[in-house]
């Protein structure tokens, strides 16, 4: 029997698992938190379970179904609590990949090492979000979007009571959405994009946008929260600097211009106890970089019509392609789910795919970051929060500067603290570029060690008997 | 004289400042960034602890003594937008932790105190109170002050921003294409990819791909490239205070093995992580992870400071040092192209050794006579004539 690991159990990877398992494979499905649903189906655990994640979560029914299907599946193993730390040839072999697990709970020691040798291989290990930073950004009650919406999906908890949405993307809107859910008052919902750059993406050739009725409704009905919620929408806006001694008190907010520089004259200051950020996603590409996959210039994984990447047998699912949101990453990863398990996906289920993709790549481009934010930056602004490093240290005069990332990047220590550059890595190859543009391929998404692993686990012996794991998940 | 160095890693950047203090003309090029290869790559380690007594001992020592006065002149001389290159003479201290380990290790410190190391073997008192975290089983420690530590990628960066203070020129993105020769045959420049270079000079540092870039001005040159990973954990309160070893080190240099070799160096940067190295693997340039090599070190660091279990690593890196077959680097002329000069070669050690290359290379070029013997690193040396001979395709 065909055996295919999928990593990642967001939208993309439980589809994967379901259409791979449901093609005749034998599929285990890794995801690193204890319940399944990723990022965008985030919920209580079992133990808290509630009745009305629905109310929090679109196509929640959808959700309940993948996961009861998988539950169900004779040939679906699922582990949960389990990181992908590494992906490697299978030198045992001499072809293929290995796949390095780490099992248990993340602060236990003695986790359980396990290596998995699969046939084929689904990468889709989601997105993080991307904060570009300002002045004050690092003070307490500034939240990425994503963590605010984690923790009122997944803890039921609003990150302030008069809280401020801000940054780029069609995301702020449902972020906006469950804060006023857990009992938040949102003040405002600042996108940066003015109205010009959103126009095109989202209303130019609208023909193009028939059979997205789905992705219109939902942001319709976000919108009519914000009516509803009488929260104010404003367009060509962003926070600029955040202020407060222990935490926030207040954010500056001011007027963009169509290069989202700051528009002079039109700063105002907003009193707020939290404010959330996201200037769209990163994808992770620690472990498709790790098993040889190519990354576009666009910084995503290349895929081909069925979600095959470079390497031999492996596939990539959802953001790591591209940022399109659950319907697109569903779509992929059913397609990849079918192609690992060695069926040709059916024309409709890739046509539907496709339109989903197009539709994506106009969101993309309507919000797309713009170079002008640095102007809001000042010398002392923290760029890379782990180690301390500001802008100012960053563009150090350029004369006899090395163009190298890496000597920047150990010379500056930008990048090098614990988040490994997870968080800033995208804006210090900006800034470290700014003048003159780095040299070489090298970039802050190549993270050989894909999570910190303890020694003592990383010193132990990895087994390939999953009936080892008996017990641990 | 006008002088291009090809390569700006560590070993061209010490070869560049020494050569503009001379007065030469120096153009440093490099096809990607400053210490970008194998100089971003390594631990930093200055070290006479791992060599026993011979030609790169000799080097070593003489390093020693230059790195000591460079730190503080580099220091005095570059302004605040210098990186620090965190120059530490800390020590380091071998340990063995099996019987057998020890005798040899003893019988190694023995010959190196007779080459002039200072290596003193400490008492179970003494090592715990120099290294109160080290596994109390060891059963043997060797304590070298001599050894000592840089940043290597700031000390490389230094190097060439007090260089550049001295009139040199730093071409980066720039890649040596061939030779430029006179109707002679002698080598008289480069043409790169930016454009000729004319030199009466040309000095050859570009590590690992010396050979490759030797191939490009017709020169084959026999350098290849061995792996080496270190593991970076995320940072914690100062617990190791000087380099520390076990006695498995000093075998894994002088071989000879195509294999993983591994053997646990540990220690303690300024940022607060610490560095566990190092592996040694002839896979050419082969940049993949390898986990059983982690696997390894993290089981060997362990059994030195058994405290690192709980310790998160969060990065690996690796890199490619460049060795020649005998084990040592040449350091001088081309005997074979007039004009072109190596300094090439220098393993795991290159961050010590660079700055006594660029000594030697220095003297050798104005004709002056070292302050030690060059012959053991001159190309010509028997121990390289066998692998000289193979015609460049």
């Amino acid at each position: 029997m065909r055996e295919v690991v999928v990593v990642g159990a967001g939208p993309a990877g439980l589809r994967a698992a379901e259409n791979a398992c449901q093609a005749g494979a034998f599929v285990t499905l890794v995801d690193s938190s204890d319940e399944l649903g990723g990022q965008f189906w985030r919920h209580l655990p079992a133990a808290r379970a509630a009745a009305d994640e629905h109310r929090l979560h679109h196509e929640w029914s959808v959700f309940q179904r993948l996961r009861a299907s998988l539950d169900a599946h004779p040939h679906c193993r699922i582990l949960t609590s389990a990181d992908v730390w590494a992906i490697e040839p299978d030198v045992t072999a001499g072809a293929g990949l290995a796949v390095q697990v780490i099992a248990g709970a993340a602060d236990d020691s003695g986790r359980l090492r396990l290596t998995l040798l699969p046939d084929a291989l689904v990468l889709a290990t989601g997105a993080h979000d991307r904060v570009l930073p300002f002045p004050g950004w690092d003070l307490p009650g500034v939240f990425s979007a994503g963590a605010a919406q984690a923790l009122a999906k997944g803890e039921r908890v609003a990150v302030g009571s008069r809280v401020l949405v801000a940054g780029a993307g069609p995301f702020l809107l449902p972020v906006a959405a469950s804060l006023t859910q857990v009992g938040a008052t949102v003040v405002g919902v600042h996108e940066a994009a003015r109205p010009k750059q959103l126009a095109r993406g989202w209303l130019q050739k609208s023909w193009q946008m028939v059979g997205f009725t789905g992705k219109l409704l939902e942001l319709a009905e976000y919108a009519a929260g914000h009516v509803r919620h009488r929260i104010p929408y404003r367009t060509g806006s962003a926070v600029i600097a955040a202020h407060g001694t222990d935490a926030v008190e207040a954010v500056t907010v001011a007027r963009l211009d169509e290069g989202w520089r700051p528009i002079a004259g039109t700063a105002r200051r907003i009193a707020v106890d939290a404010v959330c950020i996201g200037h769209g996603f990163t994808p992770r590409l620690e472990l498709p970089i790790a098993a040889g996959c190519a990354i576009g210039e666009d910084r995503y994984v290349t895929v081909d019509a069925l979600q095959r990447t470079n390497v031999a047998e492996v596939y990539a699912a959802g953001e790591i392609t591209g940022i399109g949101g659950m319907p697109l990453s569903a779509a992929e990863g059913a397609v990849a789910g079918l192609a690992a398990a060695g069926v040709t996906p059916p024309k409709a289920l890739l046509a539907q795919r496709d339109r989903q993709r197009h539709f994506a790549s106009r969101l993309a481009a309507a919000h797309a970051i713009r170079p002008g934010w640095r102007a809001w930056l000042t010398e002392d602004t923290l760029v890379c929060r782990c180690e301390e490093v500001t802008y100012s240290a960053l563009h150090a005069p350029a004369a006899g500067r090395s163009r190298g990332l890496r000597s920047r990047k150990l010379t500056t220590r930008a990048g090098l603290g614990i988040c490994q550059g997870r968080m800033c890595g995208r804006t210090v190859e900006d800034l470290l570029g700014e003048d003159q543009p780095l040299l070489g391929a090298m970039t802050t998404d190549r993270r050989p060690i894909a999570i910190p692993i303890k020694l003592g686990d990383l010193a132990a012996e990895s087994t390939t008997d999953t009936a080892a794991l008996e017990g641990t998940t | 004289m006008r002088i291009v160095v090809i390569g700006a890693g560590i070993v061209g950047a010490a070869c560049a400042r020494r050569l503009t203090l001379d007065g030469h003309d120096v153009t440093v090029l490099d096809r990607a960034g400053t210490a970008s290869g194998t100089s971003a790559a390594g631990e930093g380690n200055l070290l006479v602890s791992d060599k026993g007594p011979g030609a790169e001992l000799v080097l070593a020592q003489y390093a020693a003594r230059v790195w000591r006065r460079l730190a503080v002149e580099l220091q005095d001389e570059l302004d605040g937008n210098t990186p620090p290159i965190e120059f530490e003479p800390k020590g380091g201290i071998v340990v063995a932790l099996t019987d057998v380990g020890a005798q040899a290790l003893r019988a190694f410190a023995a010959g190196q105190r007779e080459a002039g190391v200072d290596a003193r073997e400490l008492t179970p008192d003494e090592a715990r109170d120099r290294e109160p975290w080290l596994n109390p089983a060891a059963r043997v420690a060797v304590h070298y002050p001599e050894d000592a530590q840089v940043q290597p990628v700031g000390a490389t960066e230094a190097l060439l921003a007090s260089a550049r203070r001295r009139g040199a020129r730093l071409l980066q993105g720039t890649e040596v294409r061939e030779a430029a020769l006179d109707d002679g045959g002698a080598l008289v420049g480069v043409r790169t990819t930016r454009g000729d270079l004319a030199a009466d000079r040309v000095v050859l540092a570009a590590g690992p791909w010396s050979a490759e870039v030797a191939g490009r001005l017709g020169i084959h040159l026999p350098v290849l490239p061995r792996r080496g990973m270190v593991l970076v954990t995320s940072r914690m309160p100062h617990r190791v205070f000087h380099k520390v070893y076990d006695g498995d080190y000093v075998g894994a240099v002088a071989s000879d093995a195509a294999d993983l070799q591994t053997s646990s160096v540990v220690e303690s940067t300024a940022a607060g992580t610490v560095l566990i190295g190092s592996s040694r693997q002839r896979i050419g340039f082969d940049e993949r992870l390898q986990t059983r090599v982690l696997q390894e070190m993290a089981a060997k660091a362990l059994r030195i400071f058994p405290f690192l279990a709980a310790q998160p690593v969060m990065r690996a890196y690796g890199g490619f040092r460049p060795y020649m077959p005998d084990h040592l680097p040449v350091i001088g002329a081309d005997h074979r192209l007039p004009g072109l000069w190596h300094a090439v070669g220098h393993e795991g050690a290159g961050i010590g050794l660079s700055v006594a290359t660029a000594e030697l290379i220095a003297d050798q070029l104005a004709g002056r006579r070292s302050r030690i013997d060059v012959a053991p690193y001159a190309l010509t040396r028997a121990s390289l004539q066998p692998h000289l001979t193979e015609q460049v395709a």
